[in-house]
């Protein structure tokens, strides 16, 4: 099973952008990272700039928005992200109950979705998507 | 928290915490078996007691604490009737009075202790079969059972194997270190051996098997990951967990909506988990970087790599998997690493150059009742417009195949040798 921890810091959501964390908190956090290295669960990380650098493409009307951060909707960000390889959601929570997260962050854990988890009307959609893109790439010489 | 969350809880502390438990266990008493033991004590005390008292906030140092304890008790009671063990015993005491606690050891102590256990459970005193139960229970973390599903057998059998391991290496007298200068490449070897065989254990796991069976592959995978971090500077532990990753990424496209498996160049590649690919490529790259001549395993991980960045399977770098296969045959020389060459040149270089490696294997002994023999010559000879010859090796093939679903897809490449009606 695979699960994404997100790490969600309080405040995040107002952050300028460039904004740093702080080097200790950095040193502990690359300890973590380490030991879910060395445990073989870890699969991929990284950590995202503020909202304030980013945009938010929304679809109200349609046709796509597109708006500047920072979001003032916004009440909780994602700072970064783990995904991890585990036997058990069991196995997860006891991972991210390591994670040496501060007073002000929570870290929201998220199953992964598998081809076996979607609907069978949903895996239709996908399998056909690709055939029909096999035929398009045959047709334009590709 | 329910009993049965509190269980499920225990199961996930112990998957993460018992590797290291059983290796700074077993670096103190010094004794791989009386470790395990003293472990699964811990574990048992953990049973009764954490569903009342609650998950304590460090699983490991409390499971490490009560294994010690244990220990202490063990050798004070004179249980251990070897003279050796009663001496070990008062040094155990007096050293533990003044060794720093689980919490404080250093990250390379760990990682020694870690890296001692996994050369001893793999050790080649041991029989394949007590080795991969050994290390899929010490390192693994898995139970009797679990292994036992995992490769079909009863658990009686495992445990058996198990309990016989222990006492081979107690009896053996195998130094509890970490094996150096010119031992070492063989001695890891052994343990990339042991991981290798159960990742492809569970990756012959088909559709009906237990659940247990295609989660071997996730074993493995976290095994030479973990190898990989240990000992970085070795490139062939880069290569096997290359190797692992990039044919893990192929495992949803493998099977077919029939169950039937799928061959790599008819794999709907979009199906490809790009995430493990990348994985594999980066593992291979850090192989590369390291330099030195290409090992067996690097070897087979830059074949499966070719793979992995071809797109489709008509830009496969054909040239390459043959340069590489050649390369492949030179560090271990076998009649089927030439055979899969056959295949490569037959690609990069046509047909009749593929025919020209296999031919040279026809008399081979070692590939006599091989099906993939006569079914690579029929392939080779279709291509090249030798019909009736090819229908012959393709139908010696399907003669030779034990397995129904190839019997069918043999012989259906039979019937389309048949001469069409005008």
């Amino acid at each position: 099973m695979r699960f994404m921890m997100l790490m969600i810091p309080g405040g995040y959501e107002n952050a300028a952008p460039g904004t740093m964390p702080d080097p200790k908190a950095v040193t502990a956090m690359m300890k973590y990272n380490e030991e879910l290295q060395k445990a073989g669960v870890l699969l991929a990380l990284d950590g995202l700039h503020p909202p304030s650098a980013g945009m938010r493409v929304s679809f109200k009307s349609g046709k796509p928005v597109v708006r500047d951060g920072p979001f003032a909707e916004a009440k909780e960000v994602i700072g970064g992200y783990w995904m991890i390889q585990v036997k058990s959601k069991e196995e997860a929570i006891e991972w991210a109950k390591r994670c040496p997260g501060s007073p002000n962050e929570v870290v929201e854990l998220r199953q992964v979705m598998e081809m076996d988890d979607f609907s069978e009307d949903v895996k239709k959609a996908a399998t056909g998507y690709t055939e029909l893109k096999e035929r398009a790439a045959q047709q334009a010489g590709a | 928290m329910t009993a049965t969350d509190t269980h499920r809880t225990i199961d996930a502390v112990w998957r993460i915490e018992a590797a290291k438990l059983i290796a700074g266990l077993a670096r103190m008493v010094r004794d791989v078996g009386l470790a395990e033991d003293l472990a699964q004590e811990a574990l048992v005390a953990a049973l009764e007691q954490w569903p009342e008292t609650g998950i304590p906030e460090k699983p490991g140092a409390w499971l490490m604490a009560t294994a010690k304890r244990r220990a202490i008790d063990h050798f004070r009671r004179g249980q251990m009737l070897n003279r050796k063990h009663e001496e070990l015993g008062r040094e155990f005491e007096i050293r533990e009075q003044t060794v720093p606690d689980f919490d404080s050891a250093l990250d390379d102590e760990i990682g020694d202790d870690l890296l001692r256990l996994i050369f001893t459970a793999c050790h080649p005193v041991l029989s394949t079969e007590a080795r991969l139960a050994l290390t899929l229970r010490l390192l693994g973390g898995l139970t009797t059972d679990e292994i036992a599903r995992a490769f079909l057998v009863p658990e009686a059998t495992v445990a058996q194997r198990i309990v016989r391991a222990k006492r081979t290496l107690a009896e053996a007298h195998i130094p509890y270190e970490v094996p150096r200068g010119a031992e070492l490449a063989a001695r890891l070897a052994a343990v990339q051996q042991v991981i290798y065989l159960i990742f492809n254990e569970g990756y012959s796991a088909t559709s009906g098997d237990d659940w247990m069976r295609p989660a071997l592959c996730e074993d493995a995978l976290r095994l030479g990951r973990i190898v990989a971090r240990l000992m970085p500077q070795e490139p062939e532990v880069h290569g096997l967990a290359a190797l692992m990753e990039i044919h893990s990424s192929r495992s949803r496209a493998r099977i077919g909506p029939a169950g039937e498996p799928v061959l790599l160049l008819d794999q709907d590649r979009s199906r490809w988990d790009q995430l493990l690919i990348r994985r594999g490529l980066a593992a291979l790259a850090r192989a590369e970087k390291l330099g030195g001549a290409r090992g067996p395993y690097v070897l087979q991980a830059s074949i499966a790599a070719c793979h992995a960045r071809a797109v489709r399977a008509e830009k496969t770098d054909w040239a390459g998997i043959a340069a590489l296969y050649a390369e492949l045959a030179r560090v271990t020389p076998s009649p089927v690493v030439e055979l899969n060459r056959s295949v490569a040149v037959g690609m990069a270089f046509g047909p009749a150059a593929g025919l020209e490696v296999v031919d040279g294997l026809t008399r081979e002994p070692a590939l006599a009742g091989y099906h993939l023999l006569p079914s690579v010559r029929g392939d080779l000879l279709m291509k090249l417009g030798r019909v009736d010859e090819a229908r012959a090796e393709l139908e010696r093939a399907a003669s030779l195949t034990r397995n129904a679903r190839e019997r069918e897809m043999l012989l259906e490449r039979v019937r389309q040798c048949e001469p069409k009606p005008n």
